[in-house]
């Protein structure tokens, strides 16, 4: 039997070569698809599966989403989770453990149920990012529920040295807002709301900003989305 | 408010927060290019506009995005479009601006991309981190469908175009053209073997079209306004303008959207504000963590791919790092290598080995625990991995390192002499995911 039943037939037009892409040899694959009664999937989860799928030429390509699914409803990608979205997806479970242990945000080992992950890359590096990983990691210290870990650049060098907290990002931070912050998610409080991204103007935007982009001068500006 | 030093074309309004919808992207003229392109312009008319504007590839390599699109092949076979957004090299962070401030401009710009490229689905793949952005573009997305610019039919011109928006998972890697088109197939992103080139055999072996968010938040702007009025900014060969991300020793980090061949001492010390107080330039990389360091004598050079190039170094993906005058460049190389080695993906031994030995032997440089002859080795192993992967992962480390070690050997001598230097215990390399199992 092969690792995936019926590939590409979705889509029977799409070349995919099954040798090539199961990377195993047809045929030999001893594994088997579990069958949906067998793994006891949620509804939510196997209709979530479902809907992922369908937004694919190849039903395989959802396997990410699928594992981000599963992600979500029991914390961390379980064996138990990844079979069942195997069987939603006639897929073997094996095939799915190989793909989430590629990919640093998918979990194969249980976490707790907040992450913060701390940049240590260049520009977080040189503005205090080590440090700032050392003060959560001695806030956090003992408390299963807190995983804490260094990333590498999360793609927000402008606020380092910054950490991505359960998936929305704060920075510059100071490194007595490690503990600040720690508390505010055992309180289940909002977290440093004041460094958080997403509210945060553009640089030349900022109040004191650039020198010479004082008020009322739009000279660079283009104006116009579309002129 | 703009700088007056900025030339904000792709950020232009970006302070608008009503601009991330569809009402708000509208009211700013937003989809009358579209609208233009899909009721009043042939696949070809599009495709010659991108071509002539001389729209340069924002994602690292720099190929001409008009000229790409034409290479994908004719017929009735399905076409892909990819979006990367990815975006996962130290110092790259203006797609995550772009996305999550004018999301519309994005879907706009893919919308007619596909056009050229004749493509029916589109994905964007946007790193599993920019969770927040994600969740714009979903909404973005929504609103495009809601509206008819996606869908079946568009605009009532028997065009049909679906886009998904997918989520990696964490893997640098991905950002690799034909690495996301695996991972997108739902496999490990590892690369493919190039050719055939995802133009001819991409995703789900059809022709797919590939570029980068900052790339198609252009087109737009140039279908609407048109190839000459883009090649007012910019120069002959760097036309347009360019979100530069500008981090490190620096006092004001951030985005800002220049006209491209502004001196680089304007951006650095103009518009970033320079290092801080009392202290000066000592390095700088100009284009993301995998392009050559250079030095302050070239301050004076123009920001353009032309001079970059010629500067020995790239523009890549246009993210200048500034390390000021207290950065330890032998640190600072290890920390460079020590992340392309965390996200080889293991596939190829001159990076997967190459990649484990340099930050070996930059930790025992840093350690002190090195001979002079090690900087020999450490040189000749950069020489041994470039243009000898599958991707140009392995390269991406190579030069940058090669050109620290060329450039500031004395210091990396001193640090070996003084066999002061003490490995911080950050150093440590942990292994990846991507390499586990395969690496000594
Ligand atoms: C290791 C590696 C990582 C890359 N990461 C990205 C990325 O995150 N975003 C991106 O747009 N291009 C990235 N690229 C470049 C892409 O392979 C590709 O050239 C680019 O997306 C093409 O788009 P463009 O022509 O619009 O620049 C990467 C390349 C390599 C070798
Ligand atoms: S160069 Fe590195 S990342 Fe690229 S395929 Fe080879 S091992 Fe993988
Ligand atoms: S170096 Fe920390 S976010 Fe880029």
């Amino acid at each position: 039997m092969s690792p995936v039943d019926g590939a590409g037939a979705v889509n029977p037009k799409l070349p995919v070569d099954e040798a090539l892409t199961e990377g195993r040899v047809p045929g030999r694959a001893e594994e088997q698809i579990p069958e949906l009664h067998e793994v006891d999937c949620p509804e939510e989860l196997r209709e979530r599966i479902e809907t992922l799928m369908a937004r694919y030429p190849d039903r395989k390509s959802a396997s990410i989403p699928a594992l981000w699914a599963v992600q979500g409803r029991y914390g961390w990608c379980s064996p138990q989770g990844i079979r069942q979205a195997a069987a939603v997806m006639r897929v073997t479970p094996a095939y799915l453990e190989s793909v989430a242990s590629f990919y640093d945000l998918l979990h194969t080992k249980p976490v707790g149920s907040h992450r913060i992950e701390v940049c240590t890359n260049i520009s977080c590096w040189m503005r205090g990012g080590d440090e700032l990983l050392d003060a959560f990691r001695a806030a956090a210290e003992g408390d299963e529920d807190l995983f804490v870990t260094g990333f590498e650049c999360l793609g927000a060098c402008d606020i380092a040295p910054m950490a991505s907290i359960d998936q929305r990002y704060y920075g510059p931070l100071e490194m007595a807002e490690a503990a600040t912050a720690v508390e505010q998610l055992r309180s289940g409080a909002e977290v440093l709301p004041e460094k958080a991204l997403v509210e945060r103007p553009l640089a030349a935007d900022l109040p004191g900003g650039s020198p010479a982009g004082g008020a009322g001068s739009d000279g660079g500006s283009e104006g116009g989305a579309n002129g | 408010m703009a700088d007056p030093r900025e030339t904000r074309v792709l950020l232009a309004n970006a302070e608008d927060p009503n601009l991330r919808t569809i009402d708000g992207y509208r009211g700013y003229g937003g989809y009358r290019s579209l609208e233009k392109a899909y009721r009043e312009m042939e696949q070809d008319e599009v495709l010659k506009e991108l071509e002539d504007s001389g729209l340069r590839g924002r994602g690292g390599a720099g190929f001409s995005m008009g000229k790409k699109a034409s290479f994908l092949p004719r017929g009735e076979m399905a076409k892909y479009l990819c979006c990367n957004a990815d975006e996962s090299e130290p110092g790259a962070f203006k797609d995550r601006e772009l996305m999550q401030r004018n999301p519309h401009q994005l879907i706009e710009g893919i919308a007619i991309a596909a056009l050229a490229a004749d493509a029916g689905h589109a994905f964007i793949f946007i790193r599993g981190e920019y969770d927040a952005q994600a969740d714009i573009l979903d909404a973005a997305v929504a609103e495009a469908y809601e509206a008819g610019y996606l869908g079946k039919n568009i605009l009532g011109c028997r065009r049909d175009l679906e886009l998904v928006v997918h989520r990696g998972a964490g893997a640098y890697i991905c950002g690799e053209e034909t690495a996301l088109l695996d991972a997108l197939e739902g496999k490990r992103g590892n690369p493919r073997l190039k050719p055939p080139f995802p133009a001819v055999q991409g995703l789900y072996g059809g022709p797919t079209l590939i570029n980068n968010v900052e790339t198609l938040s252009n087109v737009p702007h140039i279908v609407g306004k048109g190839a000459e009025w883009f090649r007012g900014y910019g120069t002959e060969q760097s036309p347009g303008t360019k979100v530069v991300s500008i981090s490190g020793g620096v006092r004001r980090p951030g985005n800002y959207e220049i006209s491209l061949g502004m001196p680089l001492r304007e951006l650095i010390y103009g518009l970033a504000g320079g290092p801080e107080e009392g202290h000066e330039v000592k390095a700088f990389y100009p284009g993301g963590s995998s392009s050559p360091v250079l030095t302050p004598n070239e301050l004076d050079l123009p920001y353009s791919f032309e001079a970059m190039a010629e500067a020995g170094s790239m523009l890549g993906s246009g993210s200048i790092i500034v390390a000021d005058d207290r950065v330890s460049i032998p640190h600072m190389a290890l920390r460079t290598a020590r992340f392309y080695h965390h996200e080889s993906c293991g596939k190829c031994t001159p990076c997967r080995e190459g990649t484990n030995w340099t930050v070996k032997m930059l930790e025992r440089v840093v350690r002190g625990e090195a001979t002079p002859m090690d900087l020999d080795i450490i040189a000749s192993v950069q020489k041994n991995i470039i243009g000898r992967c599958l991707c140009v992962l392995g390269d991406s480390m190579a030069m940058p390192v090669s050109a620290m070690v060329n450039k500031f050997r004395p210091e990396f001598e001193e640090a070996i002499a003084n066999a002061a230097g003490t490995l911080d215990p950050h150093l440590v390399v942990e292994a990846s995911p991507q390499t586990l199992g395969a690496s000594v």
